[in-house]
């Protein structure tokens, strides 16, 4: 009987993961979807408390252990995720991927030693365990890396041959758990942790040379990964819930990064086998062409005051310098003075995708004033002034003109469709893909260097006293 | 070969839950418009914290004399917790600002 409503509380689990993700995708049932798959997580967990037992019969003890763990990592997590600030959720979403992942690779762990005697153990139990403890282990040092570069504590690092290293250890992991699952030495008790071992260090080396603006689509793809680790759990306990949660977020997971990858124009080969970021500095040394002109505030806050309309394009350097809620105030003040003020997403602007949105949602942009990529563009030719808040290559018209350049073919915004361009940034300095943009050499274009917060306070005030 | 057809056999259940799952997780993803990419990578991310469920069984099975056990064990549960939990929370708030945005 317990076991029967067991099995009844998985199958609800299930159905509410497919459902929320389901819910997810509409923005007005967006939030009771999530709620959704968090009421089916919470009935499958503590279904599982309560009602477990293993194949002899047995339910599962030590209840002051799980509950502490519960409280405490309920506690921990509650208390970060409420306080994280908007601009960071990308490190924090990175950071609880990585907990995940840690979690498959320690049970994994410990369901190894559990295997009384490795010689007469099952090979399929054998290769599930390496699996979930290699893609497990990959997944929580990839995301913690991924994490420091996101809040800035790691550096990009990068040294020659490294790729050919990451091959080579991959080689060794995956050689090393052939060796242990196929010949079972008495020394596999040992070896285990070496599997450990070089795949943390595999996960390390994976995202080292990746440069911080590439995170998102390395976070999606490791938030993939952590669901096949979950998913060799539910193959170990053949629980169903686990399978099917694991799988679900594998496969969606997966297709997230190719779409990313996608809007990026790079190939998931390419980020694979870690070698994006460094691959594209080569035309980092492309000479300067000409020279091009500044403009002062008050200038730029006379042009957008009298303009009809205003689009603006935010990027990676709205997020950082979180001036998300100045842009919304220098859209309420143009918006007095009769400006129609617009904003053009660029599906990878920010630090992940949609990230733009939420963060715009967040300094309580209306919706219908964000347009995607492809409206956009058919609004540019009607634009009198553009205003790029700290993007760049998601404007660089070497994408379409020039295939030499390491963007060529990515979709981006025709900002030059319209009359004036201005564009702030801290400095001249190229954006991730190393590259140079034509457009800031453009006589159409005028460069407003400086923070971008900064930058926004400063013409809200110059248009007020207009 | 013959072991290989059997083991297909003989898990041929969890198989079809593995591809059919495939399908449903791309199916779903998309019609996902790029505005909900985040929240949505945000709850994929809370969806395979059911890794806890492991976790819970892995603790619970321990014996009350082996430490090693209980102690990695009761870390794969807090860790596995925090992915629930945080990851569940962290949307929520990002969705919260959608709807308030939507009654205006």
């Amino acid at each position: 009987m317990e076991l029967n409503i067991l099995t009844l509380c998985y199958i609800i689990g299930s159905v509410t993961f497919i459902l929320g993700l389901k819910m997810l995708s509409h923005p007005l049932r967006a939030r009771n979807g999530n709620l959704v798959a968090a009421a089916g997580m919470t009935i499958a967990i503590f279904g599982t408390i309560f009602l477990y037992k293993d194949d002899a019969g047995n339910k599962l003890h030590n209840y002051g252990w799980i509950f502490g763990g519960i409280a405490i990592g309920g506690i921990i997590g509650t208390l970060a995720a409420k306080k994280v600030k908007m601009t960071a959720m990308p490190e924090m979403v990175s950071m609880f991927n990585g907990m995940g992942g840690a979690c498959a690779a320690l049970i994994s762990l410990i369901e190894f030693g559990h295997i009384p005697d490795i010689s007469t153990a099952p090979t399929g139990m054998l290769i599930i365990i390496f699996a979930g403890l290699v893609i497990g282990s990959v997944s929580f040092a990839g995301s913690m890396i991924a994490w420091g570069k996101l809040n800035g504590s790691i550096k990009d690092f990068a040294f020659k041959g490294q790729h050919l290293l990451n091959i080579l250890l991959l080689l060794v992991i995956v050689g090393l758990s052939v060796y242990l699952t196929g010949w079972r030495p008495e020394t596999a008790k040992v070896l285990v942790f070496g599997i450990l071992g070089l795949s943390l260090l595999y996960g390390v080396f994976f995202v080292f040379p990746i440069g911080g603006a590439d995170m998102p689509v390395v976070i999606s793809l490791l938030n993939s990964f952590t669901g096949v680790a979950a998913a060799c759990g539910g193959f170990l306990y053949d629980n169903k819930v686990m399978l099917t949660g694991g799988i679900l977020v594998g496969a969606a997971g997966t297709l997230l990064t190719i779409l990313m990858c996608k809007a990026m124009n790079r190939s998931l080969t390419n980020v694979l086998i870690g070698s994006f970021g460094g691959s594209s500095n080569g035309a980092g040394a492309k000479k300067q062409q000409g020279s091009y002109k500044e403009i002062t505030l008050s200038d730029a806050a006379v042009v957008m005051a009298y303009a009809n309309k205003v689009m603006i394009v935010p990027g990676y350097g709205l997020a950082v310098a979180q001036a998300q809620h100045a842009c919304h105030e220098l859209e309420k003040i143009l918006a007095e003075k009769g400006v129609e003020v617009k904003y053009a997403i660029h599906p990878v602007a920010g630090r992940m995708p949609g990230h733009m949105n939420v963060l715009l949602a967040e300094a309580d942009v209306s919706y219908e004033k964000l347009l995607e990529m492809e409206h956009a563009n058919e609004e540019f030719p009607s634009t009198d002034v553009v205003l790029v808040l700290g993007a760049n290559d998601v404007v660089n018209p070497a994408a379409k003109t020039d295939p030499a350049s390491p963007i060529y073919g990515m979709p981006i915004l025709d900002v030059e469709l319209a009359k004036l361009v201005i564009i702030n940034k801290r400095s001249m300095k190229p954006g991730y893909a190393g590259i140079d943009n034509e457009l800031f050499f453009k006589p159409k274009t005028s460069m407003l260097f400086g923070d971008a917060k900064k930058v926004l306070q400063d013409l809200i005030g110059e248009i007020k006293n207009l | 070969m013959d072991s290989i057809l059997n083991w297909i056999t003989g898990n041929q259940q969890i198989i079809y839950i593995v591809i059919l799952m495939i399908f449903v997780g791309i199916e779903v993803i998309g019609h996902v418009p790029s505005v909900l990419h985040t929240p949505l990578m945000s709850g994929a991310n809370a969806i395979h914290g059911v890794v806890i469920i492991g976790a819970i069984i892995v603790m619970g099975k321990a014996e009350s004399d082996n430490y090693l056990a209980l102690i990695l064990g009761f870390m794969a549960v807090i860790l596995g917790t925090l992915n629930v939990v945080g990851g569940f929370v962290v949307t929520d708030r990002m969705l919260e600002m959608f709807k308030k945005k939507k009654k205006k």
